[in-house]
Formats: C-alpha cells, sequence, structure tokens
C-alpha cells in the first residue's frame, strides 16, 4: 500500500523559520533510510502558508484567497508518499522520523487509494472501454504490455 | 509463520509483523555474516520473532523494536559460536589454557551499522546463488530478504505449504553443503552473480503481474515485493546498469497496473487503456531509473532495452503519438541479446505499427517459417490481424480460427473466433 506522511504545521513552520543544521542532517539520514528500504517514493517540504493560495468553490462561483491561511495545525509543512506493507509499518517509520519541530507538533499517515479501492467506481468508463475491445482485441499487442 | 492469521487480528501482533519485516533482513544478514550459515541465521532470526511474540504482548513494545529484535537474535548467535568453540574444544586434543565463555568471540558481528547494506548485499547473493534452482531461490528470497511467512510464500506461487516448506529447507541444506562464502562475487563472476539476482527479483514481478485474477492479495503483493527488492539492490549496486534497467522496468510496468483490468476483471490491452490511469508517479520513478541506466558505461542490456520500449509508451500522450520507429530500434538492439522468436513476433508487430503492415507479415511469415512458435496462438493471432488489415479476409478468417485453437484462455479464444467470425462474412 502507498500512504501519504503528511508533517503538520506549526508556528516554527509558519514563521518561516528554517530547521537547524541539526535537524537537517537528521532528517537527510532519515530519508536516506527510507530509500535504502525501498519505501520512499517521493518526498517535499512545503514553503509556509503565506506564500501559499486557495481557491474556494461554490458551485459555478471560483475565489482566490492569499495565504497565510489560521488553523495552523490543519497546514501541511512536508510530506513524503512511501510504500508499506501495513499501515502499522508506517507507523514504524514514522516513529524513527526525528522530532521535525522544536515544539509539539503531528505527523499524520493516510493511506492512498488503490485501483482496487474503487471497485464499482470503475465500471462504466471501463466497460465500454471493455466493449471497444471485444471489438479491437488484439493478442499481439498484450505482448507489449 | 503459523502465527501469521493470529498476526492480522491483534495492534500489537500486527505491529510486530511490521517491525519483522522492517528488520529481518537485515538480522538474517547480520547472523550470516557471524555464523556464516544462512540456515541457521534465518532460524535464529525466526526465534527472535517468536520470542517478540511472546513477551511484546505481556510487557509492551520496547522503546526501539529494531534493536530488540536484533540483540535477541544475536544472543542466540553468540551462544551458538560459544557452543561451536566449546566443541572444537573438547574434540581438540592439545587443550587451550584459555578460559572457556570468557573470550569473546571473532567480533566481525561488532560492524558498524553502515555495513549493513554489504552483509544485505551479501545475503543477497548467497540466496540467489545460481547453484540454487530458480523456484528455490525465489522462495529463499521471499523468506530471507522480504520476511514472508512460508505460508504467505505458498499463497502467492499457489502451491502446498509443505511444497514450499522443502525448498526452503533443501536450499539451505545445499548453501550449507557448498560453503557459498559470504561476499560480493569478484568481477569475473560478478555479472552472472548479478544476473541471477535479477532474474530472481524479476520472475516475483511477473508473478504476481500476470495474474490476472487479482482475487488473491498476495500477487499484487509479489509486485510491490519485488518493485522494493529492485530499488534496494539499486541502492546497493548503483554503478550496475541492469539494476536500474530492471528497476526501470518494473516502475513503467507497475504504473500501468490500475489502467490495465477491467472492474469485471478482463484484460485491458495496452495500447486500449486510459493513460490517465496510470501512475504517473512511477512512469516518472521509471523514467529516472532508465536514465540512469544508460547514463552507466557500456551497451544496453536486455532490462534497460525492455524498460526503454515500456518508456516508449509511457511518455506517448496517446496511443497514436508512440514513437514505433523507435521501439522498432529497441527491439532490434533486444534481438541482438536474446534472440528469441517470441522478441522477434513483439519486433513483427511494431515493424507493423511503424512502417505498415505489409512489412510485418513478412516478418511474421519468415518467423513462422522458422516453426519454433508452431504451438504459440500468439502467432496466428498476429497474423491474421495483419492479415485484416491488408483487406485479406479469408486468409485472415484461417489464423483467427487457428489462433482459437491454440489458447488456452476461454475468452481469449471466444474473442478470435468473433474476430474469425467477422473477417468470414467480410471475405464474402
Amino acid at each position: 500500500m502507498k500512504v501519504m506522511v503528511m508533517v503538520k504545521a506549526t508556528p516554527t513552520s509558519e514563521a518561516g523559520i528554517m530547521p537547524s543544521e541539526a535537524l537537517l542532517t537528521a532528517m537527510g539520514r532519515f530519508n536516506e533510510e527510507l530509500v535504502k528500504a525501498g519505501v520512499m517514493l517521493a518526498g517535499e517540504g512545503l514553503h509556509p502558508s503565506r506564500r501559499g493560495k486557495r481557491v474556494r468553490f461554490n458551485g459555478a462561483q471560483r475565489t482566490v484567497t492569499d495565504g497565510p491561511f489560521t488553523e495552523t495545525k490543519e497546514l501541511v509543512a512536508g510530506f513524503w508518499l512511501w510504500q508499506v506493507k501495513s499501515i502499522e509499518e508506517a507507523i514504524e517509520w514514522v516513529k524513527r522520523c526525528p522530532n521535525p519541530m522544536p515544539e509539539e507538533s503531528e505527523i499524520e499517515i493516510r493511506p492512498l487509494f488503490e485501483a482496487a479501492d474503487f471497485g464499482a467506481e470503475f465500471t462504466p468508463e471501463l466497460q465500454s472501454r471493455d466493449a471497444q475491445l471485444r471489438n479491437r482485441i488484439d493478442g499481439a499487442k498484450s505482448g507489449h504490455d | 509463520m503459523a502465527q501469521n492469521q493470529a498476526m492480522t487480528e491483534s495492534p500489537i501482533q500486527r505491529t510486530i509483523e511490521a517491525v519483522w519485516r522492517m528488520e529481518s533482513a537485515k538480522i538474517i544478514a547480520r547472523l550470516t555474516r557471524m555464523l556464516r550459515q544462512v540456515g541457521l541465521a534465518e532460524e535464529f532470526a525466526q526465534d527472535a520473532l517468536v520470542s517478540a511474540l511472546e513477551q511484546w504482548p505481556r510487557a509492551g513494545i520496547p522503546d526501539n523494536p529494531a534493536a530488540w529484535l536484533m540483540t535477541t537474535a544475536r544472543n542466540r548467535a553468540l551462544d551458538e559460536l560459544r557452543r561451536r568453540k566449546l566443541l572444537e574444544r573438547h574434540s581438540d586434543a592439545i587443550a587451550y589454557e584459555a578460559p572457556i565463555g570468557r573470550t569473546a568471540p571473532a567480533q566481525p558481528d561488532m560492524a558498524a551499522d553502515d555495513d549493513i547494506g554489504d552483509d544485505l548485499l551479501r545475503l543477497m547473493f548467497i540466496v540467489c546463488h545460481p547453484m540454487l534452482a530458480t523456484e528455490a531461490r525465489t522462495a529463499l528470497t521471499l523468506r530471507t530478504l522480504a520476511g514472508l511467512s512460508t505460508a504467505e510464500i505458498a499463497r502467492a506461487f499457489l502451491v502446498p505449504e509443505p511444497t514450499i516448506a522443502q525448498r526452503i529447507v533443501r536450499a539451505k541444506r545445499t548453501l550449507s553443503e557448498a560453503h557459498v562464502p559470504f561476499e560480493v562475487p569478484r568481477e569475473a563472476e560478478r555479472t552472472a552473480r548479478v544476473a541471477s539476482i535479477l532474474e530472481v527479483i524479476y520472475l516475483l514481478f511477473n508473478e504476481g503481474y500476470a495474474a490476472t485474477g487479482g482475487a488473491d492479495w498476495m500477487r499484487p503483493a509479489l509486485c510491490e515485493e519485488a518493485l522494493r527488492l529492485g530499488r534496494i539492490l539499486a541502492q546497493l549496486l548503483p554503478r550496475e546498469a541492469e539494476v536500474h534497467g530492471l528497476v526501470a522496468l518494473m516502475e513503467i510496468q507497475s504504473s500501468r497496473i490500475g489502467a490495465r483490468t477491467a472492474a469485471n476483471g478482463e484484460p485491458v490491452l495496452l495500447l486500449e487503456q486510459n493513460r490517465g490511469r496510470w501512475n504517473h508517479l512511477l512512469i516518472r520513478r521509471g523514467l529516472d531509473a532508465l536514465e540512469r541506466a544508460e547514463q552507466l558505461d557500456g551497451p544496453s542490456g536486455p532490462y534497460t532495452l525492455q524498460a526503454a520500449i515500456a518508456a516508449c509508451h509511457a511518455r506517448a500522450a496517446r496511443a497514436v503519438d508512440t514513437d514505433w520507429a523507435q521501439i522498432v530500434a529497441l527491439y532490434d538492439a533486444l534481438l541482438q541479446l536474446q534472440p528469441s522468436p517470441v522478441v522477434a513476433l513483439n519486433r513483427a508487430v511494431a515493424v507493423a505499427m511503424a512502417y505498415g503492415p505489409a512489412q510485418g507479415l513478412q516478418i511474421v511469415d519468415a518467423i513462422a517459417t522458422g516453426n519454433q512458435l508452431a504451438h504459440y496462438h500468439l502467432l496466428p493471432s498476429v497474423r491474421g490481424d495483419l492479415l485484416e488489415k491488408l483487406g485479406r479476409f479469408a486468409e485472415a478468417r484461417v489464423e483467427f480460427s487457428r489462433a482459437a485453437g491454440l489458447t488456452h484462455n476461454a475468452r481469449e479464444r471466444t474473442l478470435l473466433l468473433g474476430r474469425a467470425a467477422a473477417c468470414g462474412s467480410a471475405a464474402q
């Protein structure tokens, strides 16, 4: 399974205070461990929300708001995408993460939808594709797949 | 690991399983270094797991579960080394004066944690040793490097559990009897040994990828496991182009998993797939890995070439944008390395796409006279398709009927018979 692991923002990260050299080093080592274990798919740090924008949807209306945004705890300061076997494995990895913030903070783990999770949602389009397939099946092309 | 069923029940057992999966290969690698015997190392590591399963639910999960497992396993190994030393002394005519039990054993196990990567690599070379049959290598790989239980491996390969257990026992015995050194092979041997690891990884991947039913969760898990092992190996052997080539191939093939099966389980062929459903993160990773492979010295190997072909498809936003001429060139190169009629047939399809069905048909006819693919249903199927495109419907009908008679897949047979019938009508 894939999970998104989100480092939640804090007043420090929202203030744009960069992590200490020690933390950067420790984080670098942690990332290296993730790569070596074949777990890391992607990961990035985010600028404070004052550099962000929000687009609000309301019917046909679109309203753009400039950052910074309040409710700091709900904001994201950075994220990873990991390939793990179970949510428990993700938890174990997160526990090994160096403390990302000088103050109290949270890291949130969210499993990604996988193709299998969609189930019936996939049906309409794929069934029409399937109909096309019946007309145009070509065994050789499967050799490329 | 018969406990596996139970592991899905309590959170603490799920945590133990997660930690085990993260640590087991490293523990086995470290113990193999100490004991010079992968079978025993694996047993002691298992013992540590059993201890954890007994103790953690009562005492709670230790602060550093990884270190707990490693220490527990290492103590078992140290006991074994002391026991061996004792045996040596007893059987030795000349008695040593040194006090028994006080002397620390030779301490290769005290190597810094940084070296664990080297141990892991050595372990990969051992369990994928070419002296082992492919199926023994794959079972042992899943057991020692992926931390899977015998039951899980059996489910993955759809064979009875005792068969897998026996395979593993025999493989361990073979390795132990042959005294395979715990080392990274030298240059002369290296290419073949790396190829042996890559073969296992790709076999695992295909075992998972080829399964269209998807009923069993273990089979997609095999793809993920293979990819994970490939990614780990790419870190351990960054200068081996084919390792990156294989990773690239698996990343790009994995990117299509969401698009290649319809909700009703029917396969969706590559050119029919909704490319919006391809996983673009995996494609990006695949293209990056391919670039790494191509930047290393030397001519491209078969995995890199196959990855490059997969990349041609991945780069095309729509099926009609596919660079078929490039694919033909890559198949030319692949055919040089792997002169197989199946590769030749794939090349013929690419030629037909790039330069027209008449060109493709010439090649298919040449392959057909070779007679190697006499029972391969894709040969008449491809031939029928090309004949149909050329408007030679009567001949196409014959080919589709023949292909229908050769395939073992009922759904495919129905489709082929349908095409034969359509060509029959068109011919009149």
